[in-house]
């Protein structure tokens, strides 16, 4: 990392290479760029620049590699893993303005893009061929597609339609060194390895996206939604792994413990049955004949396992309001605490009440209180551990009580996140998921695109010298010293 | 430590079977001497040729865990793929990518090396997008884990897929785990008289139309369609597409899969051609089907290689000798800055370039 180069000298070497306004150095201009969706950690880069074309962004990334100034890549900084998180001595590349949709393609089903173009805005373009992306994470509002890419994005409807990394076609991604990869294209497979599976999810580690295609499908011809509200959270669980068993995949699945569902009622009264200990939401789409047959199926299956009440929605605008609850559950703790910690662990379905019941547990531990929302039909866990920053050891409290869970779903088979990706957050986590040998081949993969390690540096892989302080202290404490300090 | 070939010692348990490959890979990389992976011999002819010493892993097989209710299934790598199909079909669930087997001997390990995907990948992906988690041997003999059991995992670069169609080259899939399906309860096929470039056109034109069509076939004068879903749905989609329901079935659809349909049953050089879906049809002589709306196109012909790929690469994809003489480059020649990202990764897994050498690329 190079802190030698003036800021003077910096500017100075951006401004010959991008406009005046589209190169930041004054605090209060990099401010916003302080931190991403996951608050906690917060950094000032020294530069943020804002190209606004490919061309500009190749200039800037060759001006960074000659003065080996570290670059992170931003798009709507919605990542709630630190993934945009900024590194100190270096670069902020915002991608806000390369926000153009090059092509919509009905003949082939695919769109190209700019990264920084917002997830739901290609599904605007395509509406008018009757087409859609399928990802929709629940900031799709926001998030670009760039972002979706580095941390291989889900969302409600991935059970059925998928990850990024099952929606993108093509990549043009900026080496480090300058090069540019052509990954993928219209086609579906090509020939060599899958760089492009390797690119998804690599959280700006590997290369920087100038432009990406992906694939459109045609809207289903219709959706229903079911509501079931159930007395024991187990029963919930058990019908989630039924209805997958039964042959049927929805388009979503998703369930909230009692503390949520009081929650939500509270923040948007989306008509939740306020006594149930947990309520399963679930989306069924395809054609109306089919859809009648798989309401009975589902209805059927819902009442087996207990369920007190199975609701259909009557229309789209009651549908839209069971889901809203469901979308809302994130700003509804806002409302309750001065903050939350999101976590993002999966576990095999047929762990969910036993996990809940582990969690509830961890809560009375850490006296910390704890809302569950996820993606049940995948198995996607979102506990939200509200805590307040301003009370002293309140943050460190959360994060153990956070880290506990992560490894508790390494215990029962899952993974340390789902879809948020590792980013600064889960950086210990992946020392518990992974061995040394593992790791190093990360680190091999890493090396291969980026020897000087100028890409993200810090984010998504630790080092093997972090995880060993990491084991080492849990061992001897069981918790982390300096936890308030932020930690690369 | 044991020392007889692999292939020779079978049945052997399972933690006997690891120890040798493991010693067979350090010797090889302690001798720089190149090892060839092979499972059920199915797919040698995929690929190029290569000389180096052969390491079988079929003795390595099993299914360690299946469970239904969680649409997953992890087996060892020489496991017979069909065995997996047979249990899997059992709980009325089928492998996603529908892969061929060309040949009863087919492995799980191969076909995840090989990355050949059937005709439902149109509607419900390729081997890669099934992927959930790989043990591998790298090329120093380690044992290591990628992915796991779940589909939503974002931990650490996806080095499960890269795996995939990797022929072999980074690691030695030791064991995989998939995503299944649950298998549609009613299935029927559709066929209607249609020229290439009228099957090209209605297809796509199809695939803008939520139809659960589960695959398309065009062998030059029909065009093949599958559906899926409930005699109503058929009904409606069959008369929306214009052909009549045939009694063709699972039969019909493994002979195109496992390609010995009649086009297929050439003499000449069999191209398998990758091009966006809605590309018209490629000027190459000779006869060609086509699978996945279009996006696949397999051409019997004498052309030359560089014209195919000429052709392949002006319609925006590309062209692999899946079948024919030797020769040189199988695959579409790598860009350098591609080829040399290639090589750097080879090197991160199989530092003394033992798996496989060559058997994808001259280079590595």
């Amino acid at each position: 990392m190079n802190t030698q180069v003036s800021l003077s000298e910096l500017t100075k070497r951006f401004h010959q290479v991008l406009p005046q306004d589209a190169v930041l150095v004054d605090k209060e201009q990099l401010h916003p760029y302080e931190c991403d969706a996951l608050t906690a950690y917060r950094q000032i880069p020294r530069v943020a620049l804002l190209p606004g074309s490919a061309e500009q962004v190749r200039a800037a990334v060759e001006v960074c590699r000659e003065l080996k100034l570290p670059i992170v890549a931003r798009g709507a900084g919605t990542s709630l893993s630190g993934g945009a998180l900024p590194h100190p001595d270096g670069v902020l590349l915002n991608f806000a303005r390369l926000n153009k949709i090059l092509e919509i393609d009905p003949q082939n089903r695919t769109a190209t893009v700019e990264p920084g173009v917002r997830n739901l805005a290609i599904s605007e373009a395509a509406k008018p061929f009757g087409l859609y992306y399928a990802p929709d994470p629940s900031s799709q509002i926001a998030c670009t597609i760039g972002g979706n890419i580095a941390e291989n994005s889900g969302g409600v409807h991935c059970l059925k339609y998928g990850l990024t990394v099952h929606n993108v076609l093509a990549l043009k991604v900026l080496t480090i060194d300058g090069d540019i990869l052509e990954l993928g294209g219209k086609h579906l497979e090509s020939p060599g390895y899958d760089l492009l599976a390797l690119m998804n999810g690599s959280e700006g580690m590997l290369g920087v996206a100038l432009e990406a295609t992906v694939k459109l499908l045609p809207r289903p011809d219709g959706s229903k939604v079911l509501l079931a509200a159930f007395n024991r959270i187990q029963d919930a669980g058990n019908a989630v792994a039924a209805i997958i068993s039964s042959g049927i995949i929805p388009a979503g699945l998703e369930m909230m413990d009692q503390f949520t569902i009081e929650a939500t009622e509270q923040y948007c009264s989306p008509g939740y049955p306020a006594d149930a200990a947990a309520i399963l939401i679930c989306e069924l789409d395809g054609y109306e004949e089919e859809l009648a047959d798989q309401i009975k199926r589902v209805s059927t299956l819902l009442e087996q396992y207990q369920a007190t009440e199975v609701h259909l929605a009557a229309d789209e605008q009651e549908a839209e309001t069971l889901w809203k609850g469901r979308k809302a559950a994130f700003p509804a703790m806002g409302n309750l605490s001065p903050d939350y910690y999101c976590m993002d662990g999966t576990i095999p379905r047929k762990h969910l009440a036993e996990v809940l019941e582990e969690i509830y547990a961890l809560s009375e531990k850490f006296g910390l209180r704890v809302a569950n929302v996820f993606h049940a039909g995948d198995g996607n866990l979102h506990p939200l551990i509200l805590y307040d920053a301003n009370q002293e050891g309140e943050l460190e409290k959360a994060e153990e009580f956070g880290s506990e869970i992560l490894q508790l779903c390494v215990r029962k088979g899952g993974t340390i996140t789902g879809e948020h990706g590792v980013g600064v957050e889960k950086l210990d986590q992946m020392c518990v998921q992974f061995n040394t040998v593992e790791l190093q081949t990360f680190n091999g993969i890493k090396s291969a695109f980026d020897e000087h390690g100028l890409l993200n540096p810090g984010k998504a892989i630790p080092t093997l010298h972090r995880c060993a302080e990491f084991g080492a202290m849990h061992v001897h404490q069981g918790k982390l010293p300096h936890a308030n300090l932020p930690r690369f | 430590m044991p020392t007889c070939p692999a292939s020779d010692c079978s049945p052997l348990d399972v933690a006997d079977i690891k120890d040798i490959v493991a010693s067979r890979i350090r010797e090889a990389a302690r001798l720089k001497q190149g090892v060839q992976l092979h499972g059920g011999n199915t797919k040698a002819f995929y690929g190029r040729n290569i000389q180096a010493t052969p390491l079988s892993l079929t003795s390595h097989s099993g299914i360690t865990e299946y469970e239904p209710s969680e649409l997953y299934i992890t087996a060892r790598c020489g496991t017979r793929l069909s065995d997996i199909e047979q249990v899997i079909e059992k709980e009325k669930q089928i492998l996603p990518f529908e892969p061929p087997h060309f040949g009863t001997a087919a492995t799980l390990g191969g076909t995840v090396a090989a990355g050949l995907s059937g005709p439902r990948r149109v509607s419900s992906g390729g081997v890669r997008d099934s992927i959930l988690g790989t043990e591998i041997f790298n090329g120093a003999g380690e044992y290591l884990r990628f992915g796991g059991k779940v589909m939503k995992n974002v931990a650490g670069y996806d080095a499960s897929r890269l795996m995939c169609g990797s022929l072999g080259t980074l690691g030695i899939l030791m064991s995989v785990t998939l995503r299944l399906l649950p298998k549609p309860q009613n299935e029927q096929t559709a066929v209607i008289a249609e020229s290439s470039s009228g099957a090209i056109q209605k297809m796509n034109a199809w695939a803008l139309t939520p139809m659960p069509i589960t695959a398309t076939f065009h062998d030059g004068e029909n065009l093949y369609v599958r559906l899926a879903g409930p005699a109503s749905v058929l009904e409606k989609c069959t008369a929306s597409i214009g052909g009549e329901l045939t009694d063709l079935g699972n039969r019909f659809w493994s002979e195109i899969k496992e390609q010995a349909h009649g086009v297929f049953l050439t003499d000449q050089p069999l191209w398998r051609i990758q091009v966006p879906p809605s590309t018209l049809p490629l000027d190459i002589a000779g006869p060609c089907a086509m699978e996945w709306n279009g996006a696949l196109r397999w051409h019997a012909t004498n052309t030359e290689a560089s014209m195919i790929r000429r052709v392949a690469n002006q319609a925006g994809g590309h062209a692999s000798l899946f079948r024919g003489p030797e020769i040189k480059q199988v695959f579409d020649p790598l860009p350098p800055a591609v080829l040399e990202l290639h090589k750097k990764l080879k090197r991160a897994f199989d530092p003394a370039g033992i798996l496989n050498p060559g058997r994808m690329y001259p280079e590595f």
